[in-house]
């Protein structure tokens, strides 16, 4: 009992930086751009939130950083794909050197060193942590709280609202965009940002709210994961935030298991989130052409004719 | 010409003391220096349907696009209601009223009706959810009389359906001038009716309608004048259908390219491919095939004329073995290869060159060397199971390379780098090679400049003289007109009619090509 507990407890926390980042990438890649740099972006995101802690900043603050400098580099890999229109998928991979490399040399003198993070709802409301309820409750901060609100308003944007067609229009067929008198770059780029700053704000809810340390290395596969779970989600936030809770919680198992005791050999900790997001890749190929995938998905779209 | 033309513009108009509703004059358009379009002009009135019939390639579509803002024009004037605009953007031709339905619709196929007639509306419409789209698409459709159903995704809708889409949006949008161009080329009998009728029922009401079309019959039938479009020229410009018969449409369409002679074998031979009874039923996106007989003699290029999509694409793959017929035969110097895999009919001679050189002719990751060698590595002819000879592939590429005079090529450049005309050489070197008893050439010099045509063609005709029969299908009449023996026309699906080249007239041709049997 208090072993599932526990588990449940931490679920939350494990599933809300896998889906603010898909949360980013949906909205990306159905503007036709594939972005597979959120490992990068997410180490950049998590390394600035945690020097800015570490600086004397406000945990928030560190949130906004870590958000603001992904998408930093989010708007480079913007650049390279919308504006110069160079290969997706060569571009995201080096979004991911670019990222996993440049917090490896800033990152140095941070390494290691504990801050606080931002406050729990126990912390916040004095939650009674005797029972059930409030030992589950009370270690959950208010981002992990308003996440099923933003996938609502999310999905609500992406179904209801002509901005939200308009977006999805521009990947699904980019040449009736066009016609419709739709800004396909203006449109991709900004998408590309939003996802800069969603994998950015995973990436600092990583070491601002989960770790309250910064290690090289620390997103662990999670941006790859994301990645995986946008497919698992064929493209809709609803479904995402239903994958990031199992994910999360296959994720959070371990952990959970060692606490209790359970040998387990490091290297299937390690490979896990690999094997599990291999998974799920093959699961969805087996459902086929059904896959909600937008139609001009990482392909470039030039116009015959320009005025 | 054109000018004495213009003044025979009179009748259509139902609103006299109105200025036109379009008026394109002295339209210049080159792609990539190329011209399309050459001083073309076109004049459309109010409360008329106006023809548009031209060959492929004449410069119909490129025409309307520039009406609707898609491409901008080099030169000439544009007039919308007699105010001088040229849009610049499908928006602003929108804005002045003007609406186009592309061949190719623009819909996002995962997007129910309501969504996309959403994306297309602009920021300042007061129609902003999906719901209220619905609404206002359900009234119009009920409005003009073309069922709708705006809850429907457009994946789900048959072509029919889609087009009363792209109709019901542009309307919407506000168009009173509509631009329809070849709509009745993806329907049925029944559906074409059904949209003329509508769009006679629209200019009725003041509207202003150009109809693009290949067909005579719906000319005659439906429209109030003709423009004849060829080479990127206007030849008729709004001439009454009324004063105009099919003959002479069909002349002023073709061209004087018809002047064709006498052209005996060379060397009349045997039969070397026979099809009979090639029977195919449609699928959902193509033409079906209906009992196709025809027979190849060597030494003999048997020309297959028609408009792109009445089962071209679709015999092709029948006798590749990209397709299987449903019924019917094919024989390949007496041998059945009916059902036949593509590797044994290329075994049995069979050569291809595909209307698209890149989809299923050459390998644009590969070198020129390896796309030589393709089809012959199966046989074992650069070496065994374990180790390619790639010193043999490069030798052979190298003399290609010359004897097709292939430039810009060394034999470890990738195809994907030759332009269009130098790829087709590529495949020409590898198709014509000495094994070669029958060759399919579909629209084989499509997107070439004259130098490559002309090389293409010689090169055909050789093969053929060297006694190899050949069935070339191409929408470009003078291609057929000036290499084949035997001219058959295909439309529908169906061949609707074979003669000798000597007995070919404009007449025949053109009343064939519009489907008037
Ligand atoms: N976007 C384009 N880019 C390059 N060439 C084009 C383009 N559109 C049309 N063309 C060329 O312009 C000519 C006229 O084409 P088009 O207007 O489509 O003819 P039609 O509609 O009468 O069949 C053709 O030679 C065609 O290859
Ligand atoms: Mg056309």
């Amino acid at each position: 009992m208090d072993f599932l507990i526990g588990w449940l407890a931490i679920i939350p926390s494990y599933a809300t930086p896998l889906l603010l980042a898909s949360l980013g990438l949906i909205i990306c890649e159905r503007a036709g751009v594939l972005n597979l740099g959120a490992e990068g972006l997410m180490a950049v995101g998590a390394m600035t939130g945690a020097i800015i802690v570490l600086s004397g900043g406000n945990p928030w603050a560190a949130l906004g950083g870590g958000a603001v400098a992904a998408a930093a580099l989010a708007l480079l890999f913007g650049l390279a794909t919308v504006v110069k229109r160079a290969d997706h998928t060569l571009s995201g991979l080096a979004i991911v050197a670019i990222g996993l490399g440049m917090t490896g040399v800033l990152g140095r003198p941070y390494v290691q060193k504990t801050f606080p993070g931002i406050e729990t709802l126990g912390d916040l409301f004095g939650i009674d942590r005797g029972t059930v309820f409030g030992r589950i409750v009370a270690v959950q901060d208010p981002v992990t709280i308003a996440l099923p609100l933003v996938v609502f308003a999310l999905w609500w944007w992406l179904q209801k609202t002509r901005s939200g067609l308009r977006l999805t229009a521009v990947g699904e067929n980019p040449a009736a965009a066009d016609v419709a008198g739709i800004d396909i770059q203006l449109t991709q780029l900004a998408a590309v940002l939003a996802s800069g700053v969603l994998c950015g704000l995973a990436g600092a809810y990583l070491s601002v709210a989960t770790s309250h340390v910064w290690v090289e290395g620390m997103v662990a596969a999670r941006g790859w994961v994301a990645i995986a779970l946008v497919i698992f989600a064929r493209w809709n936030p609803a479904r995402a935030l239903l994958g990031a809770l199992l994910f999360g919680a296959a994720d959070a198992l371990v952990p959970r298991l060692q606490a209790i005791g359970a040998d387990f050999p490091v290297y299937l900790t390690m490979t896990a989130p690999y094997i599990l997001t291999l998974g799920v890749l093959v699961l969805s190929s087996l459902r086929g052409k059904t896959s909600g995938e937008p139609g001009f998905l990482g392909r470039v779209y030039l116009r015959q004719d320009k005025h | 010409m054109i000018d004495t033309l213009h003044q025979s513009g009179g009748r259509g108009t139902l609103f006299p003391g109105t200025p036109p509703a379009l008026d394109l004059r002295g339209i210049d358009k080159a792609f990539d220096g190329k011209p399309a379009l050459v001083d073309a002009s076109f004049s459309l009135e109010w409360g008329e349907v106006h023809a548009i019939v031209g060959e492929n390639g004449a410069g119909k579509s490129t025409l309307m696009n520039v009406a609707a803002g898609v491409y901008a024009a080099d030169g000439g004037e544009q007039t919308i209601d007699g105010k001088a605009r040229s849009p610049r953007s499908p928006m602003e031709a929108t804005a002045a009223g003007l609406g186009m339905v592309h061949q190719h619709f623009r819909l996002v196929q995962s997007f129910t009706v309501s969504e996309n007639i959403l994306l297309s509306l602009g920021r300042d419409s007061r129609i902003r959810t999906p719901a209220q789209a619905a609404a206002a698409i359900a009234a119009k459709a009920a409005e003009v009389g073309l069922p709708v159903d705006p809850a429907r995704v457009v994946a789900d809708l048959s072509t029919a359906e889609r087009q009363r889409v792209e109709i019901v949006r542009v309307l919407l949008l506000g168009a009173r001038i509509l631009i329809l161009d070849e709509p009745t080329a993806v329907l049925s009998e029944e559906e074409a009716k059904m949209l003329l009728s509508f769009v006679r029922r629209l200019a009725r009401q003041g509207h202003a309608v150009v109809l693009i079309t290949h067909k005579f019959r719906e000319v005659a039938g439906f429209c109030d004048r003709i423009t004849i479009m060829r080479h990127g020229k206007t030849v008729m410009a709004g001439a009454p259908v009324a004063d105009i018969d099919e003959g002479e449409v069909a002349r002023l369409m073709v061209g004087e390219a018809l002047a064709v002679s006498e052209r005996p074998l060379s060397s009349p031979g045997a039969v070397n491919l026979s099809v009979s009874g090639l029977t195919q039923k449609p699928d959902r996106f193509g033409q079906g095939l209906n009992a196709l007989n025809f027979e190849l003699h060597a030494g003999e290029v048997l020309g297959i004329a028609g408009v792109g999509g009445n089962g071209q694409e679709e015999l092709v793959a029948c006798l590749t073995g990209l397709s299987r017929q449903d019924q019917g035969s094919i024989r390949l110097g007496g041998r059945d290869l009916s059902r036949a895999s593509p590797y044994d009919r290329r075994k049995a001679g069979l050569r291809i060159i595909p209307s698209d050189r890149f989809e299923t002719g050459l390998v644009r990751e590969l070198s020129i060397a390896e796309n030589l060698a393709l089809t012959q590595v199966a046989k074992g002819n650069f070496g065994g199971t374990f180790f390619l000879n790639r010193k043999g592939m490069r030798h052979a590429a190298t003399a290609a390379i010359q004897s097709f005079d292939i430039r810009g090529a060394s034999p470890e450049r990738a195809a994907a780098l030759l332009s269009g005309g130098n790829a087709q050489k590529v495949l020409l070197a590898r198709e014509l090679d000495a094994g070669m008893k029958v060759l399919v050439a579909h629209s084989p010099s499509r997107g070439l400049d004259m130098k490559a045509t002309l090389f293409v063609r010689n090169a055909i005709k050789q093969a053929v003289e060297g006694g190899a029969a050949c069935l070339l299908i191409s929408e470009d009449l003078n291609e057929v007109l000036s290499l084949s023996h035997r001219v058959a026309v295909m439309n529908r699906g169906s061949i609707a009619g074979c003669r000798a080249i000597g007995d070919v007239t404009p007449e025949w041709i053109g009343a064939l090509l519009a489907g008037h049997v």
